[in-house]
């Protein structure tokens, strides 16, 4: 009877070769199918939370980002210039250190309307420099050359400068910010308002407005 | 004294055996070593590979010892490789071994690629160790990019933003993708933390992990036998003829092919030392601060080519060509050995191989060298400091004068050199009155037109007019001024007088 019986590890494909085992162990067969199914099942908890958090930055909704916040007195700005205004971003968080500032440039137009223009440019998001003398904005990467109401002049840009939102509260100008402007993440695109330009020669009507592009 | 060098002998080669009965890797490695190989296998050309793998080793044991100090904090990082260029005694060097490791690597690892593929040795059996090697050569790159934002400067901010305004322009996901690649919406503690992850973990492991593979791939199919034009790869003869061959001619590859690697390799890194030692590291520049904007901002040497692509692509096609050139590109590289896996090796057979390689390295050269001098961008500070050449002054009536003097003061200079000082974005003014007629200029200057910005809004007439006088004197070496042809004959028609062609100046007193 001993004989007969079997130990626990012992099977009776003991004579076969070891390839004959492997597709004869059916049961184990069909347990290591299924501790591999049971990893993906695990794999596919442990990833999901992991992409997540990988992703996480890329879900939050731009129009979310930011805030507003104030840039300064409305008498910071004298009348028909181009001032440059620094700002602690408001989405910078504790160790952005340096990189949590931010720059713009803040336009007076007349009292009560103004332009806020991002420093990067629509290029390829170097920081540009406003040239009153030229009435320009000029960058020093590749060369873009904006208007000074921001509008394309000349260079690789596709598009004018960045523009923040802005209001007045009493006598303090107040943007909204957050993104980092990109062509993907603009800092706004609402309707720019209209600039009377002087035509230059009174005789020449030929001079297209600057509200059409100029095609380089 | 016999007896005792004996018994040390003994002892050493017990403890060997007791070593290799338990570890078993050192004999398998001795004799892969020692693998035969082709004799023409071991020449000057093909030691490349074995000095981008110790140039990798360099790196990895610098920036370990870099990590050290490195804080890769915001916050913290400039003031850290500061302290570290300063403060800590060689820190200055090895930041330096670590900046020019990563120049030689770049370089070592494309010429390798040139050799490669010059000699056809991508083609059948070794297409997947080229397939692994464009990665190897992409995952090179990434490391010095991600190594650029390490060294956390204006440069490397700057070259963050213009990443980030390339990911915007893929459509639909481009705002995702910023927020992905930036960790947040803006460039700061989370961007340089997981540049930082990238710099030293994912991008290192791939690279080693790739190397290892690399690397066994060239041990299985055994180092590429020399060229010879006539001698055709074939799938069903190449592996016969190569062990023929290796049978025929085989030398040991340590040490009889080795040595020309390992003394290439020392010459390597001492070009690295030497070059980190009398030229020191680089960098960093001015603070990581965006509201610094005295800046020119401006790609690490490797990347300098793109930096002027972009500066000459046209607006209307730069985006479509941003995203998928690149992807053309590298697909074009990796699929080469599966298009072209038989065939001829040797470079005299295989003209449009060898014409490619030229185009691609002149033209790599020149946009790199266009890089370093960036002639489309102003000269932000010509107006104020180019003086205005005093020929040009001489003899000049006042209006003139004050011509030169809102020539100046508007910045023209920025883009326009005159007796070849200021800026190159637009033509030299030398001899703008032999080319353009004083209706031209007025036009151009108030109008804009071609890439010049229009300047209707920031001239009132009187310095429209000065300008153009001023301009009218700059006609180079006594040349004629340029004439309106069909001006004159439009002129001439209308009166019903017959046409007088005349080189006399057009010059009009207003």
């Amino acid at each position: 009877m001993s004989e007969l019986l079997k130990h626990p590890g012992e099977s009776s494909n003991d004579d076969l070769s070891p390839e004959g085992k492997a597709a004869a162990h059916s049961r184990r067969t069909f347990l290591f199918k299924l501790s591999v199914l049971l990893n993906a099942a695990v794999g596919t908890v442990l990833a999901v939370p992991i992409a997540a958090y990988l992703l996480a930055p890329a879900m939050k909704k731009s129009a979310n980002v930011g805030a507003w916040l104030t840039i300064g007195s409305v008498n910071d700005f004298p009348l028909g210039e181009t001032r440059l205004v620094d700002f602690q971003s408001p989405v910078a968080g504790l160790g952005d250190g340096q990189t949590g500032k931010v720059a713009c440039w803040v336009r007076h137009i007349s009292a009560e309307q103004f332009q806020v223009f991002a420093i990067n440019c629509a290029h390829l998001g170097c920081p540009v420099r406003w040239f009153a003398q030229s009435k320009l904005f000029l960058c020093p990467c590749h060369g873009g050359a904006y208007y000074e109401d921001g509008s394309r002049a000349s260079g690789p840009p596709l598009r004018g400068l960045f523009e923040y939102r802005y209001k007045l509260q009493g006598n303090f100008l107040l943007i909204h910010a957050g993104d980092m402007p990109t062509l993907a993440t603009q800092a706004s695109c609402k309707q720019k308002p209209l600039i009377e330009i002087q035509p230059a020669t009174a005789s020449d009507d030929s001079i297209p407005t600057r509200s059409t592009e100029w095609q380089g | 004294m016999a007896g005792l060098k004996n018994r040390v002998i003994a002892a050493g080669l017990k403890s060997y055996r007791w070593l290799e009965y338990r570890l078993g890797l050192i004999k398998p490695l001795a004799d892969e070593a020692a693998h035969r190989t082709p004799s023409n296998s071991a020449s000057w050309m093909y030691v490349f590979g074995s000095a981008a793998t110790v140039l990798l080793m360099l790196q990895v044991v610098t920036g370990i010892l870099l990590a050290l100090v490195y804080s890769p904090s915001a916050s913290e990082a400039w003031g850290s490789l500061q302290f570290l260029n300063h403060n800590i005694a060689l820190g200055w060097y090895l930041r330096a071994l670590h900046g020019w490791g990563s120049n030689f690597m770049i370089a070592i690892v494309l010429i390798h690629m040139v050799q490669v593929f010059l000699f056809g040795a991508y083609k059948f059996p070794r297409e997947l160790t080229w397939m692994v090697g464009v990665v190897l050569l992409l995952l090179t790159l990434g490391m010095a990019f991600t190594g650029q934002v390490m060294r956390f400067d204006g440069d490397a901010y700057w070259g963050l933003g213009i990443g980030a305004s390339i990911a915007s322009r893929v459509p639909i996901i481009g705002a995702p993708l910023v927020h992905l690649v930036l960790g947040g919406p803006i460039i700061g503690a989370a961007t340089l933390s997981r540049f930082f992850a990238l710099h030293v973990f994912v991008i290192p492991g791939l690279l080693l992990a790739g190397a290892g593979v690399h690397i066994w791939m060239t041990l299985l199919h055994g180092v590429s036998d020399w060229p010879m034009p006539g001698r055709i790869v074939t799938k069903s003869t190449y592996e016969r003829e190569y062990q023929e061959l290796t049978a025929k001619t085989g030398i040991p590859f340590v040490p009889d092919a080795a040595w020309k690697d390992a003394v290439f390799a020392a010459a390597i890194l001492l070009a690295v030392i030497a070059c980190a030692f009398f030229f020191g590291p680089f960098g960093p520049s001015g603070q990581p601060d965006p509201t610094i904007i005295q800046t020119a901002p401006k790609p690490d040497a490797p990347f300098l080519w793109i930096y002027s692509v972009l500066a000459f692509l046209p607006p209307s096609i730069e985006t479509p060509i941003i995203l998928i050139v690149p992807v053309l590109a590298i697909a074009g590289m990796l699929l080469l050995p599966l298009v072209a896996g038989e065939g001829e090796r040797h470079w005299s057979r295989r003209p449009v191989a060898v014409l490619m390689v030229a185009i691609i390295a002149v033209s790599l050269g020149i946009f790199t060298r266009l890089g370093t001098e960036t002639p489309w961008s102003p000269v932000m500070t010509a107006w104020t400091s180019d003086s205005v050449p005093p020929k040009y002054l001489l003899n000049r009536s006042p209006l003139e004068r004050q011509g030169a003097l809102v020539l100046q003061n508007k910045q023209c200079r920025n883009c326009h050199s005159l007796n070849g000082v200021g800026g190159l974005r637009g033509p030299a003014l030398d001899d703008l009155a032999s080319r353009m007629t004083e209706d031209q200029m007025i036009r151009q200057v108030l109008q804009g037109g071609g890439n010049m910005p229009a300047y209707g809004n920031a001239l009132n007439p009187a310095e429209t007019r000065a300008l153009v006088s001023f301009l009218m004197t700059l006609r180079g070496n006594h040349l004629a001024p340029a004439v309106d042809a069909s001006n004159k004959l439009a002129d001439s028609s209308e009166l019903h007088l017959p046409p007088v062609y005349t080189l006399s100046p057009v010059r009009q007193k207003q």
